[in-house]
């Protein structure tokens, strides 16, 4: 497969970034450092660009119906300028892809994980019904995330669109930096802020004026290991480490996505109820009281007995913690069990504690 | 990258720097820069032997952990204890305020074994460093 480049790559490396290979693309990992990156977004304000993910276009007569059956949260009660996140699921009730869904005024817009970006165009495909037409713009669409306490400031330099009367998971259909864009008050960090959608034919632009209005107030660029020490901090799930074709959004802790009662029902929905029944396993979160970081597949113990997998890791800059997240069987999976986690053959203690790990004031 | 011509080093990215009897270990610039961010370090005892080649520890930077091999054999004199709080010493000042730990050379001929500073850029630039 060959590698894609995101329009923004010149730029990425002429900041100093370190590439490196992701779900298809040549990314950003870090610029000054994952720590120093990390901390940025949740003290002051970062930019990162995400145009790896993917993003489905669905217009016609049927779209709303269509994407009602493919995915489990309802799309019958978002309104035009809001966002909703959701997920599709396969007819086992495993998960294909965890998702957003914008409503316009004339369509409909999928944004999905880029490393899914085909698999989830073949099943929406596949399961095509009615007056719906899919496209897929993920090649011609740029997404920089903008991130922090102080995004609402960087922003709303670059944009008339009225962003205090945006509520979270809202979106307008507008300019910034003066290029047709889409403003979209959501992100995956913990923190405030804005995701901006704009043509990849004005990558350079929008990036030029998103840093002459973030320079002053000490912009710094993101790349994607921080999004995943921020995200795991959020305790949002990661597609492919948290969650995937062998998890359901029950045991996730996804439930609130999942409407079992909406009309038409969605597919994967009956083995959701009989999951909803009696998890077996539930995705918690852990502080390990020790030196090490729980690394994707770590054997979590209880006593002797395995009792669950660690599904991400990693040290917290925001906690001093090192956290994670990880399948825990029931009955270990309550708050407060002490529990091991093994690291290259040691046990190291840890504990099943409250998620998110941070939540912001 | 920075690489002192007076130290010796091994191919798994330790430097070696020798005081008489007593040789003082570290991890290199290139090797603090392809790990990033180093959040925990696990050193020896003092009084624990180490022997060359093998483990003596370990690093556990953001992205990954990684073993730490003895360049030399012999008893641990020091261990640098402020690296347990500020591990990220190691990243700022890697041949100084970073190092690891002291030994006591059991065998003073397997400093000749090791690589020299030009041996050493030749190998990192072999392997893709910069």
């Amino acid at each position: 497969m060959e590698t894609k480049k995101t329009a923004l790559h010149d730029q990425h490396v002429a900041s100093g970034a370190k590439m490196v290979p992701f779900a298809g693309f040549v990314m950003p990992i870090q610029y000054s450092g994952i720590l120093d990156e990390t901390l940025a977004v949740r003290r002051n304000v970062g930019v990162f660009d995400v145009s790896h993910m993917g993003e489905f276009e669905f217009r016609g007569a049927d779209a709303e119906k269509f994407l009602n059956r493919m995915t489990t949260n309802n799309v019958a009660k978002l309104e035009v300028g809001q966002v909703q996140y959701s997920s599709m699921l396969y007819d086992d009730g495993g998960m294909v892809d965890d998702l957003l869904v914008y409503r316009f005024e004339d369509r409909y817009v999928m944004v999905v994980n880029a490393s899914n970006i085909d698999k989830d165009y073949r099943w929406l495909e596949e399961h095509l019904d009615g007056d719906v037409e899919l496209k897929d713009i993920s090649d011609r669409t740029t997404l920089l995330a903008i991130q922090g306490p102080r995004a609402i400031e960087l922003v709303r330099g670059i944009t008339d669109t009225p962003l205090d009367e945006m509520a979270y998971y809202h979106f307008r259909e507008d300019e910034a930096g003066g290029v047709p864009a889409w403003i979209s008050r959501t992100g995956y960090t913990g923190e405030d802020g804005f995701e901006i959608y704009a043509c990849r034919d004005d990558s350079e632009r929008l990036w030029e004026v998103v840093w002459e209005a973030g320079r002053p107030l000490g912009l710094k660029p993101v790349g994607l290991g921080a999004r995943d020490l921020l995200r795991l901090e959020a305790s949002y799930c990661l597609y492919g480490n948290d969650i995937d074709q062998t998890t359901n959004p029950i045991e996730a802790g996804l439930s609130w996505i999942v409407k079992t009662k909406k009309k038409g029902g969605f597919i994967g929905l009956e083995p959701v109820l009989k999951a909803r029944g009696k998890p077996h396993r539930r995705l918690v979160g852990f502080v390990l009281n020790g030196k090490g970081i729980a690394r994707h597949s770590a054997d979590i113990f209880h006593d002797t007995g395995k009792v669950g997998q660690v599904t991400s890791g990693g040290y917290s800059p925001t906690l001093d913690k090192s956290i994670g997240l990880g399948y825990i069987d029931k009955p270990y999976d309550e708050t407060g069990t002490v529990i091991e986690v093994d690291l290259r053959g040691r046990r190291i203690p840890a504990e099943v504690i409250q998620t998110p790990f941070y939540r912001r004031e | 990258m920075e690489i002192p011509s007076e130290l010796h080093y091994t191919r798994d990215h330790e430097w070696l720097r020798t005081e008489g009897e007593e040789a003082t270990v570290g991890i290199t610039d290139y090797a603090q820069s392809e790990l990033g961010d180093i959040v925990y370090i696990e050193l020896p005892e003092v009084g624990v032997d180490v022997v060359q080649g093998k483990t003596f520890g370990a690093v556990e930077a953001v992205k990954a952990a990684a073993d730490l091999f003895a360049p030399v054999s012999g008893e641990v004199t020091a261990v640098n204890g402020s690296l347990d709080q500020s591990p990220e010493l190691i990243n700022q000042s890697p041949y100084d305020d970073g190092w690891l730990i002291k030994v006591r050379l059991a065998k003073p001929g397997e400093v000749e074994t090791l690589l020299s500073a030009d041996d050493y850029r030749k190998l990192i630039e072999q392997s893709g460093g910069d």
